[in-house]
């Protein structure tokens, strides 16, 4: 079964790719939020690849059906009829090209400095559930980060309700 | 199992990701299209702790994943929260029309 592991890893971080490349360039903005939908599968995917099941669980709860639910709510409710096409402003040429030249330098940066690094690996355990590593670790040594978290996502309800509320 | 996809792949593939991700927050001018590049940009820094985080055998990096989760999550709904008093306000999603903070 070896030799799917490539095969499964090239097939999805295709999809991640185009459908990345529609989420940015497309011209209808609905188009966009749908090609997401494909990058948030994809991301859950490769984490199931990386033996993080709860993750790929999580990512599939909070990004599809909570994050993509409300960006479509978002352009359902901020274009006046589906499927027109965005209006841009003008960006100048100007603007767009140091715009691409920074991202190529970052990433050329990066591209060399991943495939440069040796990285220090541990021989990959066998597999098995991370959820009851997460659980212990999470309400243990991340108890504080826990705690702020939750408050955190409360104060974002209160907030979110009080600024969409119509006045 | 991993002998066969490397680390390092794993990594490209977050950079590039991370790449697409910022050409759509500098050049598309649309609020909510950027907030789609933001939620690709974080997506691949997960890739990329999620990576490392079984590559290394340790959990950690999970539990930092889930904080990023829970920061997206708030960040998507105050952030459209915003744009939908915006349109409301001004008719409009372009970054650009947008001054009224400005006097």
């Amino acid at each position: 079964m070896d030799y799917l592991i490539p095969i499964i890893f090239y097939g999805f971080a295709a999809m991640i790719l185009i459908s990345a490349a529609v989420v940015v360039f497309s011209k209808k903005i609905i188009y966009a939020a749908f090609a997401l939908l494909f990058t948030f599968f994809g991301v859950a995917g490769f984490y199931v690849l990386l033996n993080a099941d709860f993750l790929a669980i999580t990512q599939i709860m909070i990004y599809i059906g909570g994050i993509l639910v409300l960006i479509i709510f978002g352009v359902m409710l901020t274009t006046k009829i589906t499927g027109v096409d965005i209006k841009e402003g003008v960006t100048s040429k100007i603007q767009k090209g140091f715009a691409l030249l920074a991202i190529t330098i970052i990433g050329i940066t990066l591209l060399i400095l991943y495939s440069n690094v040796k990285w220090v690996t541990k021989e990959f355990p066998e597999i098995k559930s991370t959820i009851i590593p997460i659980g212990n670790v999470l309400l243990t040594d991340y108890i504080l980060a826990f705690e702020v978290a939750s408050v955190l996502l409360l104060i974002a309800i209160v907030g979110a309700a009080l600024i969409a509320r119509r006045k | 199992m991993f002998q066969s996809v490397s680390l390092e792949y794993f990594l490209i593939l977050a950079a590039v990701l991370f790449s697409i991700g910022s050409i759509g927050v500098l050049t598309r001018r649309n609020a909510i299209i950027i907030f789609m590049s933001i939620e690709l940009m974080l997506n691949s820094v997960n890739l990329t702790l999620v990576s490392f985080a079984s590559f290394l055998g340790d959990s950690a990096g999970m539990i930092f994943v889930f904080f990023v989760m829970a920061v997206a999550a708030s960040e998507a709904a105050v952030g459209l929260a915003i744009v939908l008093a915006l349109f409301r306000q001004k008719q409009t999603v372009n970054v650009d029309e947008v001054n009224i903070m400005k006097w």
